[in-house]
């Protein structure tokens, strides 16, 4: 991976608190694993910055040497790998997400 | 090409081996699988590193020609 990639990378986690790295956008999600980190985030009310890798081959591939995961989406919060789909959708369904970002001081809503 | 419900099996067990992996077929497609993978092997480990174990069983498949596999990991019991 380029320096400059990694770069790019890591100033995006930087300045934002939360970072979905995912196939299109928030509004419009291309895959059904994206699409459902997507639903988990808006149902908790988070604000994040989604980063669509299908417009950017740089990144698609360099996300997964970043994070050392070989799929994508992709969850970072405050600069921390969260992990996938899976893990993300598993820690919604326990209520683990929501207190990570009580934990991490997120602005989020609670919901039972 | 997708890959075969047992050639997924074998390949984990072969690194966790005393993994209990059950897989489903989601779509009926031999290409969307979901595996739930119970090893006492998990014990102590995010579950980052113990989906990374999975990961590395698959030996790069994952997110190759393995596109859709959905995982749970459990940390087995005595």
């Amino acid at each position: 991976m380029n320096d400059h990639v990694s770069e790019s990378i890591q100033s995006t986690i930087d300045s934002n608190d939360v970072v979905l790295f995912m196939k299109g956008s928030k509004e419009m999600p291309q895959c059904g694993f994206s699409n459902a980190v997507v639903n988990a985030l808006s149902y908790l009310d988070v604000k994040f910055e989604d980063v669509d890798v299908l417009q950017n081959e740089e990144i698609r591939e360099g996300i997964k040497v970043f994070s050392d995961w070989p799929t994508i989406p992709q969850l970072y919060v405050k600069g921390e790998f969260i992990g996938g789909c899976d893990i993300v959708k598993e820690m919604f369904e326990t209520g683990e997400l929501s207190q990570l970002f009580t934990e991490k001081e997120i602005a989020h809503t609670k919901k039972d | 090409m997708p890959m075969e419900q047992k050639e997924i099996e074998s390949l984990i067990k072969v690194s966790i081996p005393d993994a209990e992996v059950t897989i489903t077929d989601l779509a009926g497609d031999n290409n969307h699988f979901s595996a739930h993978i119970t090893s006492s092997l998990f014990d102590g480990k995010t579950r980052i590193q113990q989906h990374k174990m999975v990961y590395d069983a698959l030996e790069g498949r994952m997110g190759g020609i393995l596109h859709a596999l959905s995982l749970k990991t459990t940390v087995k019991k005595d």
